[in-house]
């Protein structure tokens, strides 16, 4: 498909979008101003409407497809959550607007904490961290700060199962730790001999993920905490995979310390092609000073951002503003629409999703990396046999399920299953659904040994063929220039 | 807490099939499931779990509302929030925002599809993105751009970090006082554990710019902000000239917006001719003039731009342009080299996931507006924000607290507190501006005011009458 640039030709404007006239700028000293041309599009209206809602047409997405990517929990995200998140009423308020101009808002999300405080059974919550990712920061940043504040200074180290999800070890460098990683142990849980023999005082904590990101519940889990606590560290529980776990188990009762929440993911905010996510994070009452700013207080009717004057041990602000609001606005009204037994039920069916792919996989013929276990609300099959017989990788497979109209689970990730897929269906998706998924692998398996080729060279359907990552990576083009040849297709 | 709790409660000894929003399953389906997996009820697919950690169903949580209930609540408190004539920046600026911008964003496509991964499947939003960073790198100068950072503090705070490890000699930088308050503080917060030193810079009290330092020790990066925290331009050239001179990098942080007519950062400089290579190395700031609504402050996004030489040290997603197998172009994630999925302890940052349905917003709001409709609505705010700080130091009581040029934001002082003023004009439905005292105590009763392009004649009188009249009381001749 063409670029945007490509529509573009000199002189055309979509008037009725922008002011009427230039007005000068006659006051300002020449050498301060622009003297070319930004690359821009000039195009109408009907041109730019008309080439995004064609580019949108070559995405698959929640709406269009079942997408079972594994650690995203891709649920249906209910359209009244972004319509009532959009009223002129939100959209149109400033961050710096009085508290008393905004109490609509701020009612929402201080109930919103509520409900997350009640959910994960921690003591307090921050809603600012703009993703997981970034209430992993908050997390760890909280840990350190508690240990500095008990001028215990020695504790170097973050330790971190190899199944965890990159961001917990790129988060305990960007905190300054040592990250030291332990194995898992043949039935998915974490090793704890090899836990017993690197913690000590030099631990300032764990980051666990629970179920983990092999999609199986970590039953150690109060040992675990108990070996951790007793040397003096602290528990990070990283909430991706909360779904699986909402209002039947809370990490504040596993004995975390502090927790963090993909509202993105557990509470069906958009993913958006990447984000805006939401990731709150909770802590127990030790940890309460130090939760990042701003929060929400006060009491009904005067509800207020809480600052530094309030919260003077806080590790800070990680935003100009409080995180993403409007994210956090559909959070909120998900939760109200299922309340809190529509929460519960969410983990009960995306248990039950799982565990019928699961099992209806495992039935034809497919190897699960851990046979053994229940499913959380995902679970990995391997396809190293298939890989060995035929040539057939897991990308192959992947990218041959997407011929059959399903976005491909989770790749190679965690990385120590060797070809693996890790399936998430989530509880909004039906049986049948779910059924035309495990024809689809069915017949993909039957393709690998009969016409190996043809799942080689998937995809085939789509608007392009398979990608040259290698050439992408070798000779980056991450900008066009006017010039440059056209797309083809 | 004011929502109905406890009754929902009676119903959960035995597991209701209808009514569950969201779920789609019959019981007959259900039963047909569990006969699959072989188990006897739901309850058996938690027997992993040790079962001291189950909990009960949580009393304090309120009941379902359905979907007119939902909006009759958010309607309510939507209005409750109100209407109000707006005149404050700081770092969020209202702007018309075309009705096509979020229409087809939250099309299904973009706004229920995550990071591309599987590119074949995802070429929408990989070419919007690819359009992003043509269309981010060509806006600020510079080269190459990445696929949004959180915010513009958030980004500003990954840009100095991103420095520090180019410049691997120094980890001090530079961070002019006419930077946003709350921007250093976020620095501060992001870049706390790896040993960086921020230093920060005076600014000239009558200009309220950043003067070139007269010394300073070796350090790794010059933050230079433009138009800066004040709405005042700052020597841009000499800043960057002086920074290049002593081997450091220079990171601009800039509004978007205004570069329709600003000079872009990778242009900044030159004016020494003793071989030093002008421009700034890396360019960043709030991304939200460009298509975000205020929105209480989010989603907004970080945009994050830089020399292809500092491409390797960038956070975040990136992406290319290749080929297919048929040799037909095609775009996809690249460098990944330099991520947590890849690199962990030792990636570039922690980020993941990123800003994607705002930047595509950004990028149709761009495509909209065109060179000429950015270079419009930047100089109907310059128009405004000129217009108004006329009017209303044409008033007695109101001066300029700084000489030389702004952009469209400009420094008043009154001659009381702010704070009292600001609620005088919320009697009249205006907001009139943000409060510098708390952080610049030593301006006195100073107003940072921003009229945008958002703003008639009409409401610029409307503000100067209302103002005249709160000052009008008490004011000695
Ligand atoms: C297990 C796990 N932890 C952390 C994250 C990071 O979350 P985010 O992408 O919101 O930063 C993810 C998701 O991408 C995840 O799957």
């Amino acid at each position: 498909m063409k670029l945007i640039f490509e529509h573009s030709v000199a002189g055309r404007r979509a008037v009725a979008q922008m002011p009427r006239r230039l007005d000068s700028l006659d006051d300002l000293p020449e050498h301060l101003l622009r003297r070319d041309e930004p690359l821009l599009p000039q195009a109408s209206e009907l041109d730019v409407v008309r080439h995004y809602t064609q580019l949108s047409q070559r995405n698959f997405s929640i709406d269009t497809h079942f997408y079972p990517l594994g650690s995203c929990t891709m649920k249906y995200n209910p359209r009244a959550c972004n319509s009532l998140a959009m009223l002129p009423g939100f959209l149109d308020r400033h961050p710096f607007a009085p508290a008393v101009t905004g109490q609509g808002y701020l009612t929402s999300l201080y109930e919103l904490q509520q409900i997350l405080i009640e959910v994960t059974g921690m003591a307090a919550v921050s809603l600012a961290p703009m993703a997981g990712a970034q209430g992993e920061f908050a997390g760890v940043a909280m840990i350190r700060a508690w240990h500095d504040s008990r001028g215990d200074t020695a504790r170097t180290e973050i330790i971190v199962p190899d199944a965890a999800h990159g961001t917990n070890p790129a988060t305990a460098a960007m905190c300054g730790y040592t990250v030291r990683e332990i194995p898992t142990d043949a039935q998915g849980n974490v090793d704890l001999d090899a836990l017993k023999k690197v913690v000590g005082p030099q631990t300032a904590g764990l980051m666990l993920t629970n179920p983990s990101t092999l999609g199986v519940f970590e039953q150690q889990i109060q040992a675990i905490a108990s070996i951790v606590h007793h040397a003096g560290g602290l528990l990070y529980y990283d909430g991706a995979n909360l779904n699986a776990i909402l209002g039947w188990v809370k990490p504040g009762d596993m004995g975390f310390d502090v927790i963090h929440i993909n509202l993105h993911k557990t509470f069906a905010t958009p993913h958006g092609g990447g984000g805006p996510g939401s990731g709150p994070v909770a802590v127990s009452e030790r940890l309460v000073p130090f939760l990042p700013l701003p929060r929400v207080g006060g009491e009904s009717g005067h509800y207020r951002m809480l600052d530094e004057r309030d919260c003077p041990r806080s590790i800070g602000r990680l935003s100009g503003n409080h995180g993403n609001g409007g994210v956090l606005l559909r959070a909120y009204i998900y939760a109200r629409m299922l309340g809190g037994e529509g929460l519960r039920r969410v983990a009960r069916y995306a248990t039950l999703n799982a565990n019928y792919l699961m099992a209806r996989l495992q039935q034809t013929g497919f190897d699960l990396a851990f046979p053994k276990r229940r499913a959380s609300h995902e679970f990995i099959i391997t396809l190293k046999r298939l890989k060995d017989q035929t040539g057939i990788s897991a990308m192959d497979f992947a990218k041959r399920l997407l011929d059959y109209g399903f976005h491909a689970p989770t790749t190679y990730f965690p990385m120590l299953v060797p070809e693996c897929l890790l399936i998430e269906p989530t509880e909004t998706e039906s049986k049948a659904t779910l059924d035309a998924f495990v024809d689809a692998m069915i017949a993909i398996a039957q393709e690998a040994q009969a016409q190996p080729e043809l799942v080689k060279t998937a995809p085939h359907t789509l608007p392009v063929r398979r990608l040259d990552d290698v050439r992408a990576a070798r000779e980056p083009d991450l900008v066009w220039s006017v010039g440059r040849e056209c797309a083809v297709r | 807490m004011p929502w109905l709790t406890a009754h929902w409660l009676k119903q959960t000894t035995t597991e209701k099939f209808v009514e569950m929003p969201f779920i789609p399953h019959t019981p007959a389906e259900v039963a047909a499931m569990l006969e699959i997996i072989g188990a006897p009820d739901l309850d058996a697919l938690f027997d992993e779990i040790p079962a001291d950690l189950i909990g009960l169903p949580d009393a304090a949580l309120p009941v379902a509302l359905n979907e007119m209930e939902i909006t009759r609540l958010m309607h309510d408190r939507a209005v409750q929030d109100g209407r109000w004539l707006n005149f404050i920046g700081a770092g969020g600026y209202e702007h018309h925002i075309p009705a096509a911008v979020w229409q087809i964003v939250t099309r299904g496509e973009y706004y229920s599809a995550y990071t591309p991964y599987q590119a074949e499947a995802s070429q929408g939003s990989l070419q919007l993105i690819y359009e992003y960073q043509t269309m981010m790198a060509s806006l600020t100068g510079l080269d190459v751009s990445n696929a949004s950072m959180y915010d513009g503090a958030s980004a500003l705070a990954e840009a100095v970090l991103m420095a520090v490890r180019a410049h691997k000699l120094s980890t001090r930088v530079l961070i002019p006082k006419t930077v946003s308050p709350i921007y250093r503080a976020t620095v501060k917060t992001i870049v706390a554990y790896q040993g960086i030193e921020v230093v920060e810079l005076p600014y000239d009290p009558v200009t309220g710019t950043t003067p070139v330092p007269q010394n300073e020790d070796v350090f790794a990066a010059l933050v230079i902000p433009q138009p800066n925290f004040f709405g005042q331009l700052e020597d841009v050239d000499g800043l960057t000239d002086w920074a290049h001179a002593r081997g450091a990098k220079v990171i601009a942080l800039v509004n978007p917006m205004t570069l329709g007519v600003l000079k872009p950062p990778g242009q900044w400089g030159m004016r020494d001719v003793s071989g030093v290579q002008g421009g700034a190395d890396i360019a960043t700031g709030e991304g939200q003039p460009l298509g975000a609504p205020l929105s209480s402050g989010g989603p907004w996004y970080g945009f994050l731009t830089c020399r292809t030489v500092l491409v390797r040290q960038m956070p975040g997603r990136l992406v290319g342009r290749t080929r297919d197998a048929d040799g037909h172009a095609g775009y996809t994630l690249t460098l990944q080299a330099r991520e947590q999925h890849i690199r962990r302890a030792k990636a570039t940052s922690n980020i993941c996931s990123n800003q994607g349905l705002v930047i595509a917003a950004s990028t149709v709001f761009m495509s909209l507006l065109g060179p000429e409709g950015l270079r419009r609505v930047a100089s109907a705010c310059h128009a405004n924000t000129r217009a108004l700080t006329t009017a209303l130091t044409a008033l007695p009581g109101v001066r300029r607290l700084f000489s030389g040029n702004s952009f469209h934001e400009s420094v008043v002082q009154l001659d009381r507190p702010v704070a009292q003023v600001l609620q005088g004009l919320m009697q009249a439905g205006i907001l009139g501006g943000y409060d510098l005292s708390q952080d610049y105590p030593e301006l006195g009763h100073a107003l940072l005011l921003c009229a945008t392009e958002t703003k008639t004649v009409a409401d610029l009188t409307r503000y100067t009458e209302q103002l005249a009249g709160i000052l009008s009381v008490g004011q000695t001749a």
